[in-house]
C-alpha cells in the first residue's frame, strides 16, 4: 500500500511541475573579506559568551591545567570522555586517583544500552570539536565511533575543546571547505551555548534540557 | 530608489472615489498647492475609482475593467497624482498585475510608471517650499499600511510636515501598525477592526496631539470615526488641506 | 481497525464566534500584545542591514522556489540517500496514513511511551491524539508543547505555542497537573520542574518522534533547529526514532542549508543561530555507542501535491514555518491562534489552510486581512501572502476556481454589488448620480448590512454634498 502511496502522490508532483521549467539561479553569497584569525576568535568568543556560554582562550599546551581549574571551582563529581580521541586521552593521561577536588573519570566505553543508568547520573561532559563557525558563533560537533553523541547532551556541564586554527568565517564556508556534501556523520551538530528557553512568557532561561553550562576552551 | 522626473508643465489629478465622495475639499487643496507650484493640473472628469475595492475584496475582473477604464482616461504622458498612498500603491503596484499576460500589461506598466503619490510627488518632483502661518500646535501623523509598505512615502508626507515651522510633529509608538480599515476588511470582520482602532487611538492619544494627520482617506473616515464615537476631542485631516489652511493663516 | 477521521474539528468551525471570544479575553490580548513587540524588536534588531536582509532572502526565495519545481525529482533523491544511510521512508498521502504508519513502527517495537520533540506536521496528524486513543502515551517534551499538552490545548503559535499563556497561568497547570509541583510563578523554578519531569521521561522513552526543519536530498540529511535539546533528546536517546516531515521540505545541497537556516532562526526568534542545529544522516552505525537503531522518515503529502500546480499559489509551500508573518500580523496580535481554528494560524493559515481544509469551511478565514503587507514585508522567502489572500478571497466567489471548495461563495449578493460597482464606476452619469446621492442620502441611510458592522464603534461617515467632481468643475480645473 505504502508504494501506490509513493506513487500516487510522486505522480501527482510530477504532473504539477510539468518538463518544461526554468529553475531560478540561487544569487551567491555576498563577498566578506576573511576574517583575520584574531578577529575570528573575538567574534566567536563575543557572540558564544552573550549566548551564555563560557569561554576561555589557552595556550595549546596549558589547556588541561585550564580544565582542572575550571572543574574544581565548578565541584563536579564525574566526568564522561571519549577514550580513543585526543582530547579524551589527553585527560586521561593527566588525571591522577583523588587528586584534590578532580571529577572522577568516566570512559564512554559501551554501548548506551548498558550504560544508561550512569550515564544520566554523570555531572559533566568533555569532547573534541570539528571547528566552530565565527559569524554566528557556534561550535561544529561531529560525534562518531570513539565520540558518543550523548557527551554533549546529557550530563549538566558540557565542556568543547576547540582548535583555533579550525574556526571557519561562515557556516558556508565550514560546509564547503570542510565536504561536508561528500560524508556527513551519523549526526553533526552545532552548538552555540547552554540548552534554553524562552517559552513561558519569553522570559530567556537557561539549562531546560541540555547542558546547563558550555565550558569552551579555545586552544591558541 | 526612485528616479524622479524634472518639474512638469502639467499634470493629472486622480481624486479617488473617497476623496470624491468625503473629503472634496481636502481634494481641492491638493489641487490648489500644485498649482501653486506652477503645475497646469488637470482633472478628466470621466475618472472614478482605481478598483482596489474589488480587487481586494476577491473581484479581479471587474476591478479590471474599472482599472481599464481608468488607463484610457489617463492616456497622455502627465505624471498621475494621487492624494491616497493606497490607490497610488493600486495603480503603481498591482495594476501591471492585474492584466496577468494579456496584451495591455505593457500598456499598464507604462501607466503604473506614471503614478504619484500627492505628497511623493510635492517633496520630490515640485521641491515645495512652506510658509507656516498658523499658531503654534502639536499633531501626529498617521500613514496608511499602502503609503508605508508599497509606496515607501512616509518620509515624505512627514518632511512636508516638518516645513510648517509652528506645526509639532510627535511620532505615533506603533507607527508601521495598521489602522484597521482594510476597505471591506472593516465591515466584513468589525469586531477585530474595532480592535484594531482602539489600539491606534491610543496611541494617537498617547502623543498629546490636537489633531491627527493622514494621507489616506479610508484610514482617516476610520480612526476619526472611531474617535467622534468616543467622543474623543482630536480632530482628524488630510494632509493637504491642514497645509492650505496653515499658510493661509487658518 | 478503527479508523477514525481524526482530521476533522469537533464543532463545527465558527470563525466569528472564535474572534468573538478571543478578543472577549483581555489577559490574552495584553499576553499576545507584549510578546509580539518582543518577538519583532528582536528579529529587527538581527536584520538590521537592510540590503543584507534582502540579499539573503532573495537567496531564500530562489532557493525555496528551484526545491519546489525540482519535487519530484529531490523527493525521490532523498529517499534514495536516506535509504542508502539506512534511513527507512516512508510516504504517506493523508495524516491517517501517516498516523498508521507510526502506529506500526511502534507496534513493532511493542513500544507504549512516545517522547516528542516539536513538529507542526505531527499537529496535522492530531497525532497525540491518535496514539492516546491507541494505549500508547505521545508526550510533548518541548516546554511549550508541555505546559499546552498539560492543559488539553493546541499550539496558539508555530514556534511559541504557549505564547498565549502568562506563567501565572502555567504556574497554577503545573501546580494541578504534575504530582507534588509547588505553585511558583518563578520562571527558573518552572523551567526546572518541567526538565526533572521530562529527563525522566527522555531516560524511558522507547521512540522518539520529532519534525523537520529542512531535509537535503544531496546527502539524506535531516536538520532539526531547536533551543532546549529537548529535539536531541528525542532523536538521540530512545531507541527508535521517527520524523515526520510535509514533502515540501526538502532542498537540493547541503549548500542550501546555511542561508536558509540564517532566515529561520533569525526570522523565528531573532538569533543569529538557535543553540542547537542537528543535522542527522543515519541511524547508529556499526561501532558507535549511542543513537538510535533505527530512524524512520515519514514524508506526508496532506493536500500540498494540490497546492503544487498553480504557478501562484505554489508559492504558499516555499513557507519554512518561521512563525515571523505571525507575529507582525496585526490580525494575530488581536486574535491569537486558537481562533483560527485549524494548525496554522495567522497569515501562512489564511493562504494554506484554505487549501488544505477547503474554502467550503474555511472562506471565513482570508476574510480576516486589512491586507496591510506587513506579512509579506518580513517574510523569509518573499512569499506574497496578501496576493495569495485575494486570490483566495477570488476563489471562494469562483464558480471555475481551482481551489477545494471554490466558489462558495458565489450565490451571495455580493457578487451582484460587485458587478453593479463595476458599471458605475466606467460611467460618469452613473457615477455621479451615485455620488450625489451618497451625498444627500447618506446621512439617512439606515444602519444595516455594512453600515450597521461600521457604525458599531464608529460615526457613520459624512458624505459631502459637493464632490470633488462638482468642486473642480465649479472652480474651472482643466479637464483638458
Ligand atoms: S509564510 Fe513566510 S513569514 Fe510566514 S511562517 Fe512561512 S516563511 Fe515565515
Amino acid at each position: 500500500m505504502n508504494d501506490t502511496a509513493r506513487e500516487r502522490i510522486l505522480g501527482r508532483l510530477r504532473k504539477a511541475v510539468g518538463q518544461e521549467r526554468t529553475l531560478p539561479a540561487v544569487p551567491p553569497p555576498p563577498e566578506t573579506p576573511p576574517l583575520s584569525r584574531d578577529d575570528k576568535i573575538e567574534r566567536l568568543n563575543t557572540l558564544m559568551t552573550a549566548m551564555r556560554s563560557e569561554v576561555h582562550l589557552v595556550p595549546r599546551d596549558a589547556w588541561v591545567e585550564k580544565l582542572k581549574a575550571i572543574l574544581q571551582e565548578k565541584g563536579l563529581t564525574q566526568m564522561i570522555y571519549a577514550p580513543g580521541t585526543p582530547i579524551g586521552d589527553a585527560v586521561a593521561a593527566a588525571w591522577s586517583e583523588g587528586e584534590g577536588g578532580l571529577p572522577a573519570l568516566r570512559p564512554y566505553e559501551q554501548a548506551v544500552e548498558s550504560f544508561k543508568e550512569e550515564l544520566f547520573a554523570i555531572d559533566a561532559g568533555i569532547t573534541g570539536t570539528a571547528g566552530a563557525v565565527a559569524e554566528t558563533g557556534a561550535l561544529i560537533l561531529w560525534p562518531d565511533e570513539t565520540e558518543p553523541r550523548l557527551i554533549s547532551l546529557v550530563p549538566a556541564v558540557h565542556i568543547a575543546v576547540l582548535d583555533a586554527d579550525r574556526i571557519y568565517d561562515t557556516l558556508d564556508e565550514a560546509v564547503e571547505k570542510g565536504g561536508w556534501a561528500e560524508g556527513m556523520p551519523t549526526n553533526a551538530l552545532l552548538v552555540s551555548g547552554p540548552s534554553k528557553t524562552a517559552d513561558i512568557e519569553l522570559v530567556l532561561a537557561f539549562g531546560v534540557h541540555g547542558p546547563k553550562a558550555l565550558v569552551v576552551l579555545v586552544l591558541t | 530608489m526612485r528616479q524622479y522626473p524634472p518639474k512638469p508643465e502639467k499634470a493629472y489629478f486622480f481624486g479617488t472615489c473617497l476623496v470624491d465622495m468625503a473629503y472634496p475639499k481636502a481634494g481641492m487643496a491638493a489641487i490648489r498647492l500644485m498649482q501653486r507650484e506652477g503645475v497646469r493640473v488637470i482633472f478628466p472628469p470621466e475618472q472614478s475609482c482605481c478598483g482596489q475595492p474589488a480587487y481586494n475584496s476577491g473581484f479581479p475582473a471587474e476591478a479590471r475593467q474599472v482599472a481599464e477604464k481608468q488607463m484610457e482616461i489617463f492616456d497622455k504622458p502627465y505624471p498621475i497624482v494621487v492624494p491616497s498612498g493606497s490607490c497610488a500603491g493600486m495603480m503603481r503596484h498591482h495594476y501591471p498585475k492585474i492584466f496577468g499576460n494579456s496584451p495591455l500589461r505593457a500598456r499598464a506598466e507604462a501607466f503604473s510608471e506614471r503614478v504619484f503619490e500627492w505628497s511623493e510627488f510635492l517633496v520630490h518632483v515640485l521641491d515645495i517650499q512652506l510658509e507656516d502661518r498658523g499658531a503654534p500646535m502639536t499633531v501626529t501623523w498617521h500613514s496608511s499600511c499602502h503609503a508605508a509598505r508599497e509606496m515607501g512615502v512616509i518620509g515624505d508626507s512627514k518632511a512636508l510636515i516638518r516645513k510648517l515651522k509652528n506645526v509639532t510633529l510627535v511620532e505615533l509608538e506603533n507607527e508601521h501598525q495598521c489602522c484597521g480599515f482594510g476597505g471591506t476588511f472593516s465591515v466584513k470582520q468589525p469586531e477585530i477592526s474595532e480592535a484594531m482602532v482602539e489600539d491606534k487611538i491610543e496611541d494617537i492619544q498617547q502623543t498629546g496631539a490636537a489633531a491627527l494627520l493622514g494621507g489616506d482617506c479610508g484610514c482617516l473616515m476610520n480612526i476619526t470615526g472611531a474617535m467622534a464615537h468616543r467622543r474623543i476631542p482630536i480632530t482628524g485631516h488630510h494632509l493637504a488641506e491642514f497645509i492650505w489652511e496653515r499658510i493661509h493663516g487658518d | 481497525m478503527e479508523t477514525k477521521d481524526t482530521k476533522r474539528v469537533e464543532k463545527p468551525f465558527d470563525f466569528k464566534a472564535n474572534v468573538i471570544k478571543a478578543l472577549g479575553n483581555r489577559q490574552l490580548r495584553s499576553n499576545l500584545k507584549f510578546a509580539m513587540g518582543s518577538m519583532t524588536a528582536k528579529r529587527k534588531a538581527l536584520f538590521s542591514d537592510t540590503a543584507a536582509f534582502e540579499a539573503l532572502r532573495a537567496r531564500g526565495n530562489a532557493i525555496r522556489r528551484r526545491a519546489l519545481l525540482q519535487l519530484p525529482e529531490l523527493l525521490e533523491q532523498l529517499e534514495r540517500k536516506c535509504t542508502e544511510n539506512g534511513i527507512t521512508v516512508h510516504w504517506a498521502e493523508t495524516t491517517d496514513a501517516a498516523n498508521e504508519i507510526v502506529l506500526g513502527i511502534l507496534r513493532d517495537h511493542g513500544a507504549t511511551r512516545v517522547v516528542k520533540g516539536k513538529s507542526m506536521v505531527s499537529e496535522e496528524m492530531h497525532l497525540n491524539r491518535f496514539l492516546g486513543d491507541h494505549g500508547i502515551e505521545s508526550l510533548e517534551t518541548d516546554l511549550g508543547e508541555f505546559i499546552i499538552q498539560l492543559d488539553g490545548e493546541t499550539p496558539s503559535h508555530i514556534i511559541v505555542p504557549a505564547i498565549h499563556k502568562n506563567k501565572q497561568e502555567i504556574a497554577r497547570t503545573f501546580h494541578e497537573k504534575l504530582p507534588d509541583t509547588p505553585y511558583t510563578e518563578v520562571v527558573e523554578e518552572l523551567n526546572a520542574i518541567a526538565r526533572k519531569t521530562l529527563r525522566k521521561k527522555f531516560y524511558e522513552g522507547e521512540v522518539g518522534l520529532s519534525g523537520v526543519n529542512m531535509a537535503v536530498a544531496e546527502t539524506g540529511t535531516l536538520c532539526l533547529v531547536e533551543n532546549e535539546g529537548n529535539g536531541r533528546m528525542c532523536t538521540t536517546v530512545p531507541p527508535v526514532h521517527i520524523a515526520v516531515m510535509g514533502i515540501e521540505k526538502v532542498v537540493e545541497k547541503l549548500s542550501d542549508v546555511p542561508p536558509l537556516l540564517r532566515l529561520l532562526t533569525g526570522s523565528a526568534t531573532g538569533q543569529l543561530v538557535t543553540t542547537y542545529v542537528n543535522m542527522i544522516t543515519s541511524p547508529r552505525k556499526p561501532g558507535e555507542k549511542d543513537g538510535p537503531r533505527e530512524v524512520h522518515l515519514i514524508l506526508l503529502d496532506n493536500g500540498r501535491s494540490t497546492i503544487l500546480p498553480d504557478e501562484k499559489l505554489r508559492q504558499t509551500l516555499q513557507c519554512i514555518r518561521c512563525g515571523t508573518c505571525l507575529n507582525h500580523c496585526p490580525v494575530y496580535t488581536r486574535i491569537g491562534g486558537h481562533a483560527y481554528g485549524f494548525v496554522y494560524p495567522g497569515p501562512i493559515g489564511k493562504i494554506l489552510t484554505p487549501q488544505m481544509e477547503g474554502l467550503d469551511r474555511t472562506s471565513a478565514i482570508p476574510t480576516a486581512s486589512t491586507l496591510c503587507n506587513a506579512c509579506e514585508e518580513v517574510c523569509p522567502v518573499q512569499i506574497p501572502i496578501p496576493d495569495l489572500i485575494r486570490r483566495l478571497r477570488n476563489e471562494s466567489y469562483d464558480p471555475d476556481g481551482s481551489v477545494c471548495g471554490h466558489g462558495v461563495k458565489r450565490n451571495l449578493a455580493e457578487t451582484a454589488v460587485w458587478k453593479a460597482w463595476a458599471l458605475v464606476n466606467r460611467h460618469r452619469a452613473l457615477n455621479a448620480v451615485g455620488t450625489r446621492m451618497a451625498g444627500i442620502f447618506g446621512p439617512m441611510l439606515p444602519r444595516i448590512g455594512p453600515l450597521a458592522e461600521w457604525t458599531r464603534s464608529r460615526n457613520r461617515p459624512e458624505f459631502a454634498r459637493k464632490s470633488l467632481h462638482d468642486m473642480a468643475r465649479e472652480e474651472g480645473i482643466s479637464d483638458e
